[in-house]
């Protein structure tokens, strides 16, 4: 009884000791280069991997660490500022790409060279305005559009953004994101106000009044919701008429689980996906190369194939085509489609990064009363 | 005193050698951060460092009702070439702090630190102006100048729905921006409310646990703990597909004929269901202390207060009950303090009401506001305190008893 325990401890000594030594041994040989990926997760991380992570892993040989967070700079900032930088590259929200940059959070890339389109179209004239800032290559254009489920109305369904805030034609609950983001910008696209004109007025305190009234006019009916995978669930559940939504998920629950939901592309706000390195990442070259792969249009058009994600450079635009799952055809379903582009707003990121702070506090006052 | 022998000295090291790590330990991972978190809610001086001769000359020289002279614009000028040009991130900490005062004006920053560069000005202030008309408002150099003091009670002042008027009078700030003093008050009744229903329920739990016969009670103990065993979320999740309108509740009461179809009863998304998820979720920290004050309280005291002629309910009021005292005091303690910090739960279930203080400490952490969300930290934690001290000072901190 006494004498086990001591061998099995220096028996478990030998195998660490053994297990040491090979991984000595193997090391070196395993010692690939790599850099960290850090992304959003769910079905659109999955389109990205799918898109082109892999063929830059096989055209180059860096091995990719993906990891997943929830945004926000506060992850980034407590790297650059501890020095103990561990992420190379991450996916980010607009307005904390115009702040990591004013704060030095992010590597500037204004030299970075990006590739021309296959039709030999300049990348600086290729890419969609706005996609491409000092500190930023952007990936898709992704939109917020209200979303319904079909089953929820036997006749006349609503068609446009001011459906949505109507009550006396279409009584029943809507859910919303849990942020001021985009639902100010609903309130007035549906109040009237072009969506040109949309920031002039939220730039006002008028502005912000008239949208703050617009979204108490159905505030007793209004379903909260934190992450992008509880619309679909709220819509198939039918706890909700309609609901604010990313494009993508909601083409993915139409294609894949074949929900009968669909989309009111009608006053879409519209943003950008971008791809960020962190300042002292410590694998900048490395880095700098994967954006150059993301640039590819071939890249941009593996993602728009498998979610309904569009490119954001109009060369990578034609190569968009059937949806691989399902083979149904793309380009109806992208945001940047002729048909579904007759009202967009693009988000200002500049605009919120200087109000974020005010209107939050604003909005949860308001919801909380 | 007779001298110590060996062994009792010993003896009185080995207790203080004992518990020494864990003294180090809630040192460090305790109290320390909590006076640096103390400190950030009172003291940030990046404005300060970044453009000391500004916020010197604005302090000093400027009457407050008219624009700065030629002398602080060019001075800030100055501050901002020479700063952005030796580390580009520390204009963008400016232009945080600022804007949290003067909302909307980040950018000008950033712009003005580009622009700056590339042009030889001689009036400074025509040039400011020139590159964005902010310069030209009053409230931005007054934000500045705030900004400026290293000290300030201003995250307190904010974190309590204050402000500092013009005329240097602490006032509330208008009716639409007040944001927090709700959300204190909704976060206390919510975990009051909790513990009172938690009590409520537990209670009896605990008691039928105590007095069933040992196969019951493992059986009915067990069934306290599996619910405490389970992630948090996958709990909330479950009440979700029990409370929602096309819920298993909602579908049951149609079934039976209880509730018209197209009248499905309103569960969840509003205070009632957070109030029956935090509960449940809860439970258990009321069952267990009570359980086990009721489990060492011995039989015979109930025998000998009917023998003695109580009835049942002057036994239980007279005999029982206070000796749980010990038990309940502890139960509801642990659920009234774990339920101040609750958020994921009254987040995911309670609707447009759903926000609790913690959601915004949340919120100001993750967006590098550390000076506020420390500020209404300490506000919940020396709110907390106090009615620690009260709880001492009425029952008596002796009278808790956890098992």
């Amino acid at each position: 009884m006494n004498v086990a325990p001591a061998t099995s401890t220096s028996e478990l000594g030998k195998t660490v000791c053994a297990a040491i030594v090979i991984f000595m041994i193997f090391t070196p040989l395993n010692a690939t280069e790599s850099i960290t990926v850090v992304s959003w997760g769910g079905a659109a991380q999955k389109a990205h991997e799918d898109g082109y992570f892999h063929s830059f892993e096989e055209v180059t040989g860096i091995e990719i660490q993906v990891t997943e967070y929830n945004g926000g700079l506060a992850q980034i900032r407590a790297q650059v500022e501890s020095g103990n930088v561990n992420w190379d590259l991450v996916s980010v929200e607009s307005q904390d790409k115009v702040i990591g940059c004013d704060e030095g959070l992010l590597e500037v890339l204004d030299d970075l060279e990006l590739p021309d389109g296959p039709d030999g179209t300049p990348a600086e004239e290729d890419y969609l305005e706005g996609s491409l800032s000092d500190c930023s290559v952007g990936t898709i254009t992704w939109s917020t559009i209200i979303a319904y489920n079909a089953n929820s109305f036997e006749t006349d369904p609503p068609t446009t953004m001011a459906d949505f805030f109507d009550l006396e034609k279409f009584p029943g609950k809507r859910g919303i994101r849990r942020i001021p983001e985009v639902n100010l910008e609903f309130a007035l696209i549906a109040d009237g106000v072009p969506v040109d004109e949309v920031y002039d007025t939220l730039s006002t305190d008028e502005g912000v009044d008239q949208a703050f009234a617009k979204l108490d006019s159905i505030k007793d009916f209004l379903v909260i919701w934190e992450a992008g995978a509880q619309p679909p669930q709220l819509l198939a559940d039918q706890e909700v008429l309609m609901t604010t939504a990313y494009n993508g998920r909601i083409f993915n629950a139409q294609t894949v689980e074949k929900q009968p939901f669909v989309i009111i592309w009608d006053g879409q706000v519209r943003d950008y996906g971008q791809w960020v390195i962190v300042a002292g990442s410590p694998n900048l070259k490395n880095a700098r190369r994967f954006l150059q792969h993301v640039a590819l249009s071939s890249s941009l058009a593996g993602v728009a194939n498998r979610i309904s994600y569009g490119p954001v450079r109009r060369s990578a635009w034609d190569l968009v085509d059937k949806h691989i799952p399902t083979g149904i055809d793309m380009r109806p379903h992208m945001p940047t489609h002729p048909d579904n582009s007759k009202n967009v707003l693009t988000s200002d990121a500049e605009w919120w990064a200087d109000h974020k702070d005010e209107l939050t506090e604003r909005f949860s006052a308001w919801l909380s009363k | 005193m007779k001298p110590q022998n060996y062994s009792e000295r010993r003896g009185r090291w080995i207790p203080i050698m004992l518990v020494a790590p864990l003294v180090a330990f809630i040192g460090v991972t305790f109290i320390a951060p909590l006076g640096s978190m103390l400190k950030e809610s009172v003291y940030d001086a990046e404005v300060a460092n970044t453009l000391p001769g500004t916020v010197a000359l604005l302090t000093q020289t400027w009457d407050r009702e008219s624009l700065p002279s030629e002398e602080i614009y060019r001075k800030l000028a100055s501050e901002l070439i020479e700063r952005s040009t030796e580390d580009r991130s520390v204009i963008g900490k400016v232009a945080n702090r600022v804007n949290r005062l003067v909302p909307g004006t980040r950018s000008v920053w950033g712009k003005t630190a580009r622009k700056l560069k590339n042009i030889e000005a001689s009036d400074f202030r025509a040039t400011l102006i020139d590159i964005d008309d902010r310069w030209e408002e009053l409230e931005l150099w007054h934000g500045i100048r705030q900004a400026g003091q290293k000290f300030s009670s201003r995250n307190y002042l904010h974190a309590l729905d204050l402000e500092v008027s013009d005329e240097g009078n602490v006032v509330r700030v208008e009716e639409e921006k007040r944001a927090y003093v709700t959300l204190y008050l909704r976060t206390f009744y919510v975990a009051v409310t909790v513990t009172i229903l938690c009590l409520l329920l537990g209670y009896p739990i605990a008691n039928a646990i105590a007095n069933a016969s040992p196969t019951v009670s493992k059986i009915l103990l067990i069934l306290v703990l599996i619910p405490f065993w389970t992630s948090l979320l996958a709990r909330t999740s479950s009440w979700i597909v029990l409370l929602q309108g096309q819920g298993v509740i909602n579908d049951i009461l149609v079934a039976i004929g209880w509730v018209q179809d197209d009248q499905r009863l309103s569960l969840m998304y509003n205070m009632f269901g957070t109030l029956v998820a935090m509960t449940q979720i809860l439970l258990p920290f009321m069952v267990l202390p009570i359980y086990s004050v009721l489990n060492s309280m011995p039989p015979s005291y109930m025998r000998a207060a009917a023998s003695l002629g109580a009835n049942p309910i002057q036994a239980f009021t007279r005999v029982y009950w206070p000796q749980s005292l010990p038990g309940v005091y502890a139960g509801s303690l642990l659920v009234f303090i774990l339920a101040l910090g609750y958020y994921i739960t009254p987040a995911l279930v309670g609707g447009t009401k759903g926000q609790l203080i913690s959601n915004m400490i949340a919120y100001h952490i993750n967006n590098n506001n550390w000076g506020l969300g420390a500020a209404i930290s300490m506000i919940v934690l020396v709110s907390v305190m106090l009615l620690y001290l009260l709880f001492d000072r009425w029952i008596g901190i002796n009278k808790l008893k956890l098992s």
